[in-house]
């Protein structure tokens, strides 16, 4: 990759507002998202930064009071044209939850699923292989190569979340959206997770929602600060953490509130 | 190549939810359906087709007594004096087959209570028998052959002549409501069976709340986890799936014939019922129970209330209204059940209505299944109307319970 | 009246402990709990003996009554001396009904009567001594340092208790009474006979020196009958069932759902009988001049026909457990799915519908239970004959019409006829208690996997 394409923009949002019933949830979204980078939503609960992240690939659909207004545009396509295929749009976008949540299925299952789904696999053996090379990716190939006809509830938390991004990955997604996917995980599977994202960011779009700091500063090359339903503040990562324009994101980042 | 999957997909998509949406219209449909056979089928219930009758009693001798008098006959000769030309005895004998049999009675219960009509002449309102009825309410196809309707030619004249002379009414059936059974159509009603069935469900109330309510507070709150409440637990449970009819032998075999019971009565019926909505009310109560925060009972105890205390003052107030609500739809269940109630006798022919629980009586339900037994047609009607007025009965009784839970229920 | 004398140790009691209170001692528990204490005791034990009384009444009166009619009527038939009997034991409780009485003369009128008269007596003092000597012991115990209020709760503890061994008692009742009148059977009918016999003609046996008047009870064409009209019941039930759960769990918004649910419940709400008469006055011939318009013989009381009515009923049987056990599929495992852009069709059949399996599995299996249990809609619907066959447009009979009637109308309790029934209650029951403990069994195991 050449340095050059690392700073275009592959999701762009412009004045994104979201109302949940009568309730706005989120005012005046603007925010680029960098192709190939990792980028994390920071902010105290409830400001509205896993609601946006739901956004990008629209599974806010799936609340019906939630309404979103306002273009996200990937790759020049706003996702909330009417002609937009849902199905189609979160087949490009890989998303990872706050709690592991594999399907009460095999391992093998579990990461086949969406390959399958989409057809886009038509050999056993090309699908294996996918298998593999998902597991892989996700660092997990090597604990679980012998127990992969177990059901995927059977790992441990850690390897759960990683089979989930095994899941994920398996699309060959452009994007991979993670709503705090290490909030429920101890520490070592934590470092395990943040390892593998510095990896996956060579080949995938990242956008993590975190409520540590330390991790947003780890993994991350940008940053966002969320703030009531606000976007108060976006930049590199370095500079939202060493000197931040706003007075609320230097409160926050410094642990004064929040 | 790709876009054509997501097309395929959609599709299945959306033939998934048609499904979905077609049998929840269907079952609906079928709910719509029932009622509204049965709707159509008792309209012919609901009115009576009455002959205006000229009754002379002026020449009656007074030393007869009023139950003496020949009531049939003056019908007869009445009816005759309207078709003076009929003089063949077989001839007559159809004729006077068209006015309910039930009517000599009508006349003498009038006549006792009006004593003062003896020696006169009046007119006074007799029934048609069932067919002569239907005919009036036009369920006789008079194109078929004679041989294939109930009412053959002759007596379609004399029907018709009868209407030209106007003297035929059609009224409101009031003996559908305020009669017990009978053998004729046009005389049974279902009041009996509806007072049999409010004894019967009264006996069920007052045996299985406060046993079902008790049991409930006792598994819930008392019982400490063993081998015994577990047993209870799985036997409640299942009992809930029991077969009704298996509660009816089980009231044959031990109420009727083990203690020696009567067959037929309410108290029995009440028992075998009870029995059966006892693990619906323990259910629903326990599920009450659990609804109320563990925090209210964790205060009361705090304060230093007993166990016994902190159910009878906080938690039964509070789990009442579901309480009531799971009773009530326990009760709405045993009120429209009918088989165990057919094999502890309560399906017999019973004419007056029950006034006490040990009243031979029948139920509402058995009482539908009686008449749908019968051959004559117009016990269709009957039966229909019975069974609207069960569902509605029924309906009133689950709004009664919707209400009480929307109005007392407490959210935490 | 023991009412009467429950108040009264309860007033007393609670005095007493009042008084106790104005001696300005503490109390260990309230007064109302010692008023309780006392009458709880005063009236608890002469309710338990009236109860046995009660229980036993017809078998004292018995006692009483048989005397006499040995000395009156030696001549006549076994009916006779029940009707006899009968007839005295209703009357006993009135002098001038047994002085009219056809049965009995005048001095053995009056002497019957003395003797009702006696045991009354006798009862009803016992009755009281026993009041007296328990609220008297109990009253004597009241102290301030007495702790009512434990005893109290513990005598309702103990009352509750027994309110929750009915269920058993039910139970036991229900087993009991069945093996009891089944083990009378097989002394008539050979057990295997039973069993395996695919003829079933019980009608038979009108003069007891009749050839053959014994009947024949093969079970067989019961039980493919009912599982004939079970099968075609769940055919219907089972896809629309599920289906309706499925667009009830996962596509109707919340607003629709709390209209369509309850609607959907109606249907097992509404009384079987009028699902009988529905089938017989209304499907049951349109079945069949649908079969004839196709060229087919299909009987007017068809197994289609009652069938289908049943499987309608079922629905909600279906629908209601199936859709609860959906919708409790955790919400993650649905979006984890729709994020990798499953439809919604997808994740319900490759997601939702195989984690809510077991429980739609007890679901069907309590519907079919009560497929199998369901009386009013064959009696009314299905036919009388045994007919051994897997055709639907035919007619078939079933376990529950066979036990109604065998049991419905005038019957003698020693025959084999009527003990058939109780054969085949015990048979219904049984399935239906293997069928509702595995789906018990399965339901417990799918709540603590996802609680």
């Amino acid at each position: 990759m050449n340095d050059s394409l690392k700073n275009k923009s592959l999701i762009k949002c412009s004045d994104v507002n979201v109302y949940y019933a009568d309730q706005q949830a989120l005012f005046n979204i603007n925010l680029d998202i960098k192709e190939k980078e990792v980028t994390s939503l920071i902010g105290p609960s409830g400001c509205g930064k896993s609601t946006f992240l739901r956004c990008i690939n629209r599974m806010n659909d799936v609340i019906d009071i939630c309404k979103v207004e306002g273009s996200i545009k990937i790759d020049n396509q706003n996702i909330y044209d009417p002609e937009v295929d849902v199905v189609e749009l979160r087949s490009r976008i890989g998303m990872v939850f706050q709690k592991p949540n594999p399907f009460p299925k095999s391992v093998y299952d579990n990461v086949a699923y969406g390959p399958k789904l989409h057809g886009r696999i038509l050999h056993q053996s090309d699908l294996d292989s996918k298998v593999q090379e998902s597991l892989e990716r996700a660092g997990l190939w090597a604990e679980v190569k012998d127990r992969l006809q177990e059901p995927g509830t059977s790992l441990s938390g850690g390897q759960q979340q990683r089979l989930c991004i095994a899941r994920a990955i398996a699309i060959d997604p452009s994007v991979i959206l993670m709503d705090e996917p290490c909030s429920a995980l101890d520490p070592i599977a934590t470092a395990k997770i943040e390892e593998l994202i510095d990896e996956l960011k060579s080949k995938y779009t990242i956008t993590i929602v975190t409520h540590s700091m330390q991790q947003a500063a780890r993994v991350s090359q940008r940053t966002a600060f969320f703030h009531l339903g606000k976007l108060i503040e976006v930049g590199d990562t370095e500079k939202i953490f060493r000197s931040p324009e706003h007075e609320q994101t230097e409160a926050y980042v410094t642990g004064r509130y929040g | 190549m790709s876009n054509q999957n997501f097309q395929k997909r959609h599709r299945a998509e959306k033939r998934f939810k048609a499904y979905g949406l077609i049998s929840l219209v269907v079952a609906a449909s079928m709910l719509a359906v029932i009622i509204g056979s049965m709707a159509y089928k008792a309209i012919p219930a609901f009115n009576n087709y009455t002959l205006n009758l000229e009754i002379d009693m002026s020449n009656q001798s007074t030393n007869s007594t009023i139950e003496d008098i020949n009531y049939r006959g003056l019908l007869r000769d009445s009816l005759f004096s309207l078709f003076p030309e009929i003089e063949d005895r077989s001839k007559k004998r159809k004729l006077s087959k068209l006015i309910s049999s039930s009517s000599s009675y009508n006349l003498q219960d009038f006549i006792i209570e009006n004593p003062s009509y003896i020696n006169k002449k009046f007119y006074f309102n007799v029934l048609f028998t069932d067919d002569s009825d239907l005919f009036y309410k036009g369920y006789v196809d008079t194109s078929l052959p004679e041989s294939e309707r109930r009412i053959d030619d002759d007596e379609v004249l004399w029907l018709e002549y009868l209407y030209s002379l106007g003297r035929v009414k059609n009224k409101i059936s009031s003996n559908l409501f305020l009669n017990g059974d009978s053998r004729e159509p046009e005389v049974a009603g279902f009041f009996g069976a509806t007072i049999g069935s409010l004894i019967t469900i009264f006996v069920t109330l007052i045996l299985s709340f406060p046993v079902g309510v008790f049991t409930a507070i006792y598994l819930e709150n008392f019982a400490v986890k063993n081998r015994l409440t577990d047993f209870i637990e799985v036997n409640i449970n299942n009992l809930a799936a029991v077969p009704s009819i298996i509660f009816g032998l089980l009231g044959l075999a031990v109420f009727i014939n083990f203690f020696g019971m009567p067959r037929s009565v309410p108290l029995v019926g009440g028992l075998v019922l009870s029995l059966m909505t006892l693990p619906t009310i323990i259910i629903t109560t326990r599920s009450a129970l659990q609804s109320v925060p563990p925090s209210i009972r964790e205060a009361a105890l705090a304060m230093g209330a007993s166990e016994m205390q902190v159910v009878f003052h906080h938690l039964l107030p509070a789990a009442l209204p579901g309480i009531f609500t799971g009773t009530i739809i326990g009760l709405a269940r045993a009120f429209g059940e009918s088989a165990p109630l057919l094999l502890i006798g309560m399906v017999a022919f019973i004419v007056d209505i029950p006034g006490s629980i040990s009243d031979p009586a029948t139920a509402l339900p058995v009482q539908i299944y009686i008449w749908a037994d019968s051959p004559e047609r117009a016990f269709v009607a009957k039966t229909s109307a019975a069974t609207l007025i069960l569902i509605g009965l029924l309906v009133i009784i689950n709004l009664v319970a919707v209400i009480l839970r929307k109005r007392y229920e407490v959210k935490w | 009246m023991i009412a009467a004398s429950g108040l009264l140790s309860f007033k007393l009691g609670k005095r007493r402990a009042r008084s106790q209170l104005e001696n300005n001692e503490p109390l260990r528990s309230m007064p109302i709990y010692h008023g309780l204490y006392v009458s709880l005791w005063t009236i608890l034990p002469p309710i338990f003996l009236l109860i046995l009384f009660l229980i036993f009444k017809n078998n004292i009166l018995d006692y009483l009554i048989t005397p006499f009619i040995s000395a009156s009527t030696i001549t006549m038939g076994l009916d006779e001396v029940i009707y006899v009997k009968n007839s005295l034991m209703n009357n006993i409780s009135n002098l001038n009904n047994l002085i009219d009485s056809d049965f009995l003369s005048k001095e053995m009128a009056y002497s019957l009567y003395g003797k009702y008269s006696l045991g009354r007596l006798v009862i009803f003092g016992s009755l009281v001594i026993l009041s007296i000597i328990f609220s008297f012991l109990t009253f004597k115990k009241l102290s301030v340092r007495f702790d009512a209020r434990r005893r109290v709760e513990s005598i309702f503890k103990f009352i509750f208790f027994l309110f929750s061994t009915m269920a058993v008692l039910t139970t036991v009742g229900i087993i009991l009474s069945l093996i009891f009148e089944t083990i009378r059977f097989f002394s008539h009918v050979g057990f295997f006979e039973f069993i395996f016999g695919t003829h079933w003609s019980p009608q038979t046996s009108i003069r007891e020196d009749q050839v053959g008047s014994s009947g024949s009870f093969g079970a067989i064409p019961l039980f493919t009958g009912t599982l004939l009209i079970t099968a075609v019941a769940m055919s219907i039930a089972a896809p629309l069932g599920l289906y309706s759960a499925i667009f009830l769990s996962q596509y109707a918004k919340p607003r629709t759902r709390d209209w369509l649910k309850p609607i959907l419940e109606i249907l097992a709400g509404i009384p079987t009988v009028v699902y009988g008469f529905f089938a017989a006055l209304t499907v049951g011939p349109f079945v069949r001049s649908c079969g004839e318009y196709l060229g087919l013989t299909v009987a007017t009381e068809s197994a289609l026909a009652a069938g289908a009515v049943m499987g309608v009923m079922i629905i909600p049987y279906v629908s209601s457990l199936s859709d609860d056990v959906m919708s409790a599929v955790p919400v993650s495992l649905r979006d984890g799915s729709l994020a990798l852009g499953a439809t919604k069709a997808e994740t319900v059949k490759k997601v939702i519908f195989p984690a809510a399996l077991p429980g739609i599995v007890s679901a069907l299996l309590l519907a079919i239970s009560r497929a199998i249990g369901e009386t009013m809609i064959v009696v009314m619907a299905a036919g009388l004959a045994a007919n051994l066959t897997a055709n639907p447009l035919s007619a078939v009979t079933t376990v529950t019409v066979q036990i109604v009637t065998l049991l419905v109308g005038d019957q003698e309790f020693d025959s084999a006829k009527t003990l058939a029934a109780f054969a085949l209650g015990l048979m219904l029951f049984a399935i239906t208690l293997v069928l509702n403990i595995f789906a018990m069994i399965i339901v417990r195991r799918y709540r603590e996997r996802y609680e």
